[in-house]
């Protein structure tokens, strides 16, 4: 009996896991395959990666990704922490909720509705008052920070609410202002987060297609917009090269942050030993 | 001359000591419900003061409206003669021990014993050499690189203490300061703080729910209930002469015999039980009515238990039957049930090692029970 659920729990994991990464392995496996009938395999090749790197194209898309990656997971970051630190440490102030609720609203608010409404924004604001004056970078960064900062702001609350309040009672205690106690000590503790925080808004922003092309202007293609429009006239291996680059990036980024968390987490189990075994010794010496 | 001798020691005694600490009708509220009631408190310096109660009753809102990181919703706080209402934490003349030790995790045991020496703007080498010393004193100075994770809980304690007196405060506020540490390392460092605090001089005011500690650390203790103080006195008066039920039965256990004032003297009074005809004799008056409900309270260990009655009938005698024996080590406990179905406890050091098996007295023994007139002391509340 146990046995038989046992066997039906693996099987269903192992279908889990082959629906959600066989997929990803086939598209790896072709972006290596010579042929330049996609579904035909004429043998390996790494041809398809070096013509990618030709394309000027290519390049200007790899490039506009990773700064609008970069400058929104920094300003993400930024944001995100200071509304987490508003909502958890400043107690019960005004209209708390409604902040709280507008925080997380985009993490369940459908792409297409912040895309949309972010397009309108933009096209008001250049009637009103001439900027933007032309859509690209700048706007998708803008769209990107507003829904990253919301993920970055859920990692900071949940890790201020681990977090033992008094620590920041004892800095205060010792003398240092409000503003040192945010700079010694709630900041230091948050960095993890903030890392972790970084890197999630970095990959959100890396491979969103849905606001990035109704935020996007002409000449202003992200990494993603210039797949699918590319993919739009049919499978190429070109395009198969260029999504496992991709797949791969996102998961290196996505290693190192449980990299970082798994080396704190074994750090602090080799501490406690150490603590242990240092207190027995003391006791034995007694 | 002996009346100065006299408070030296006790300055609370003393009309004209000015106390160190002084609150005055301070009240918090947390929205409708009162967490502290409008409390009045002295405590002089040098002493080592313990604010004791059951969990809830708002000890360690006091204790953080001392500090400054509660402000209260009614009243005042002078600490060496200054208002301290308006002064923020951070420039209070106080340091606090918290409960979890709040050690900065990110910083080493030395920089967390320095922080609050860097904050008030010191060099380097007086930075260093205060933090030497103090960690010597707290017997941490192997450890001074290490992160506190890395010390077992007793040296995080030892760093919590050094961080909060290296700043020599005049007041050291300690909030549960051994709540994690267990028994043997807890009874060790009680008087490691006491020889600290004699050695010091500085102020300590401790919250502790433990009153075994509240006894052994104390010169005086303040026991406290639903945000009031119940009675406030020496660890010897508070035991000895608790001044109602609830401190009587919160520190130590204790025995208590309802009943009504038969005979009301100068020098004594006369109890009667409400549940037969036993009598009290109290030595020592009493500003009651005759008639009126009254209490009296004996501790398990002012009972003399014996197989034998006594010679002559009178008060302070009762009689039962061994309902339970408890053997403690050091000492052993008797439940003895009255004839009146009320049990009493009684214990008995064990003066000599008992056979096995073989007590003062045996189960279901007709047993006698009788004490002095200075032994109990009679409630009104
Ligand atoms: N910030 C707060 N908001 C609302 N209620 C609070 C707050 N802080 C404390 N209280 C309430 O005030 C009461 C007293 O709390 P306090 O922390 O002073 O208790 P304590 O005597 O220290 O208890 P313990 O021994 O459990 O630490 C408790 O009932 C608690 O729920
Ligand atoms: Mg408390």
């Amino acid at each position: 009996m146990q046995k038989k659920r046992s066997t039906f729990l693996f099987s269903m994991l192992c279908f889990g896991l082959a629906f959600l990464y066989v997929p990803i392995f086939i598209l790896i496996i072709y972006s290596f395959n010579y042929s330049k009938l996609v579904p035909i395999w004429g043998g390996w090749s790494t041809r398809w990666y070096t013509k990618l790197f030709e394309s000027p194209e290519v390049w200007e898309a790899v490039m506009l990704s990773l700064k609008i990656a970069f400058v929104n997971a920094c300003f993400a970051t930024l944001l995100g922490s200071l509304a987490g630190l508003a909502l958890v440490r400043f107690g019960r102030f005004k209209g708390r909720t409604l902040f709280s609720g507008m925080i997380s609203a985009p993490l369940v608010m459908p792409e297409v509705i912040t895309g949309l409404s972010l397009l309108l924004l933009f096209i008001t604001l250049s009637q009103l008052i001439g900027w933007p004056s032309a859509r690209g970078f700048t706007t998708i960064t803008i769209a990107h920070i507003t829904f990253s900062m919301a993920y970055v702001a859920v990692i900071i609350q949940s890790r201020l609410s681990g977090m033992d309040e008094s620590l920041e009672d004892a800095a205060l205690d010792l003398g240092a202002k409000p503003f040192r106690v945010l700079l010694d000590i709630t900041l230091p503790i948050l960095a993890p987060g903030m890392l972790a925080g970084w890197l999630l808004a970095f990959t959100l922003s890396l491979d969103d297609l849905v606001i990035a092309s109704f935020v996007t202007g002409p000449g202003s293609n992200t990494l993603p917009i210039l797949i699918y429009s590319r993919i739009r006239l049919g499978l190429r291996p070109d395009i198969n090269a260029l999504a496992t680059i991709m797949i791969v990036t996102v998961a290196i980024g996505v290693l190192l942050a449980a990299w970082i968390m798994w080396r704190q987490d074994k750090q602090r189990q080799r501490d406690r030993k150490l603590a242990a075994g240092d207190s027995l010794k003391h006791d034995l010496d007694d | 001359m002996s009346q100065a001798a006299e408070t030296v020691d006790r300055p609370w005694l003393d009309a004209d000591a000015q106390p160190f600490i002084k609150i005055r009708g301070m009240t918090k509220r947390f929205g409708d419900f009162t967490a502290v009631d409008n409390v009045d408190l002295d405590i002089y310096k040098g002493e080592l003061f313990s604010l004791l109660g059951g969990s809830g009753c708002g000890k360690s809102t006091l204790l953080r409206m001392m500090a400054g990181f509660e402000s209260p919703t009614a009243g005042t706080v002078h600490i060496d003669g200054t208002l301290m209402n308006e002064i923020p934490a951070y420039e209070r003349p106080v340091n606090m021990m918290f409960q979890s030790y709040a050690l900065f995790p990110h910083m080493t045991v030395a920089k967390n014993v320095a922080y609050g020496l860097v904050r008030d703007g010191l060099g380097k080498s007086e930075v260093t050499k205060r933090v030497d010393e103090m960690l010597d004193m707290v017997e941490l100075g192997d450890f001074s690189k290490r992160k506190p994770h890395q010390l077992s809980g007793g040296q995080q304690q030892r760093v919590a203490l050094a961080r909060a007196l290296v700043k020599r405060p005049k007041v050291l506020l300690l909030d549960e300061p051994l709540g994690a540490l267990d028994k043997r390392l807890r009874e060790q460092t009680q008087f490691e703080l006491m020889n600290l605090q004699e050695e010091l001089g500085v102020t300590f005011v401790v919250v502790t729910h433990d009153q075994e500690e509240a006894m052994t650390l104390s010169t005086r203790i303040a026991v406290m209930d639903q945000g009031k103080f119940m009675q406030i006195g020496t660890p010897t008066e508070i035991y000895e002469t608790p001044d109602s039920r609830h401190v009587a039965s919160f520190i130590g256990s204790t025995n208590i015999f309802q009943g009504f004032v038969v005979e009301n003297k100068p020098d004594h009074v006369l109890v009667q039980s409400r549940r037969d005809d036993s009598l009290f004799y109290i030595d020592h008056g009493l500003d009651v009515q005759e008639n009126a409900k009254v209490w009296v309270a004996i501790r398990p260990e002012k009972i003399r238990l014996s197989k034998t009655p006594p010679k002559k009938a009178g008060p302070n005698q009762l009689s039962g039957i061994v309902q339970d024996i408890g053997y403690l080590g050091r000492m052993s406990t008797y439940k003895v049930k009255l004839t009146n179905d009320k049990i009493v406890e009684i214990t008995h050091p064990n003066q000599v090692r008992p056979k096995s098996g073989e007590h003062l007295a045996d189960w279901e023994e007709k047993v006698y029970l009788s004490w002095e007139p200075t032994s109990a002391v009679v409630l009104t509340k």
